[in-house]
């Protein structure tokens, strides 16, 4: 990794961030709106399922796939939300030690 | 700041959160030793570009001997999606206004998540700028703790360290899939992220997920907003 490449891409990832925050208040028309209040809904589950699901580029099941059905069974149970976080790395090392 | 409106565990939420994710940075400060950049480097990294998706993507790219070219573009694919969140965050953020220039660099998948959910804008602006704080201080805590003890501790998922980030997410999502337009938004994104992964190079499938949004909006188009 070059100190140019680092450089470029803080600058990039920056620009995006605040090209959102600048651009995003003027935009006045309704149903546009209402598409960009759908976005995070449709990027987290994107997020959760590719986090869950894909390595290198290729879906796999791994033990991650045990740390997610316990992060939402925990979810459900209402568990505090470092409870759910702590129990599904359990889960995922577990799995992963039995050779999951 | 403090509001009476504001819920009493907004803040130990965030810092929560930070610390979960400064778990996840660990893993990053591993990763960035096996790729042989200097601590210096994986700082700057973590400072500066400060979107760990795109950081792993970067990184990773390099260890599995890729160009900076491409590293950069997989990389920064990934991060444009923060612009999609600046977005949605900049109604909030207007009123404070030059701040929102440095305050942007906060704009990432956790504080959206945080800010997004809360029920009070009093709430949503609070749990942005602490969310964002805390993050900032525990991602480069890992870090630095990641590029100190790589060595030592080897390949950091046998701790299911990369559990972290998911199951943080499936516990912040409840508010954002409280309504039935949130739930076909949130199932579609998931479908075409999944469904693009064999057909499309890194960093895509999470971009293609934002057209989500599209079925959605057919399916509910005789139906009022609810925001």
């Amino acid at each position: 990794m070059t100190w140019t490449a680092i450089l470029v891409l803080a600058a990039g990832a920056y620009g995006f961030k605040l090209a959102g925050v600048l651009v995003g208040n003027r935009v006045a028309n309704p149903a546009l709106r209402r598409s960009i209040s759908l976005i995070p809904p449709a990027l987290f589950c994107a997020l959760i399922a590719l986090q869950t699901f894909e390595t290198d580029n290729t879906l796999v099941l791994d033990a991650r796939a045990a740390g997610l059905v316990v992060a939402l069974a925990a979810t459900w149970r209402k568990v505090p939300f470092v409870g759910v976080i702590v129990l599904a790395m359990i889960a995922t090392a577990l799995t992963r030690l039995a050779g999951g | 700041m403090t509001e009476p409106q504001v819920s009493p565990t907004l803040r130990r939420d965030s810092v929560v959160l930070g610390a979960a994710v400064g778990l996840v940075g660990v893993t990053f400060g591993v990763l960035a030793t096996t790729a042989d950049l200097s601590m210096v480097k994986a700082m700057a990294m973590s400072l500066l570009v400060f979107t760990g998706a795109s950081q792993f993507a970067a990184v990773g790219v390099i260890s599995s001997g890729g160009s900076p070219v491409s590293a950069v573009g997989g990389a920064l694919l990934l991060a444009a999606r923060n612009s999609l969140y600046g977005m949605r965050l900049s109604e909030r953020l207007a009123p404070f206004g030059w701040k929102r220039v440095p305050g942007a660099h906060f704009v990432i998948d956790e504080t959206t998540a945080m800010s997004v959910a809360q029920p009070d804008e009093t709430s949503a602006v609070e749990a942005f700028w602490w969310t964002g704080a805390a993050l900032f201080f525990f991602w480069n805590l890992g870090t630095a703790a990641g590029v100190l003890i790589g060595d030592a501790i080897g390949d950091p998922n046998v701790w299911g360290l990369d559990a972290a980030f998911p199951a943080s997410f499936v516990a912040l999502l409840g508010p954002h899939v409280s309504t039935a337009p949130g739930r076909v938004a949130g199932i579609a994104g998931a479908a075409i992220a999944i469904g693009a992964v064999p057909f499309t190079p890194a960093g895509a499938p999470i971009l293609l997920a934002a057209l989500a949004i599209v079925p959605t909006l057919l399916l509910f188009r005789n139906t009022e907003p609810a925001t």
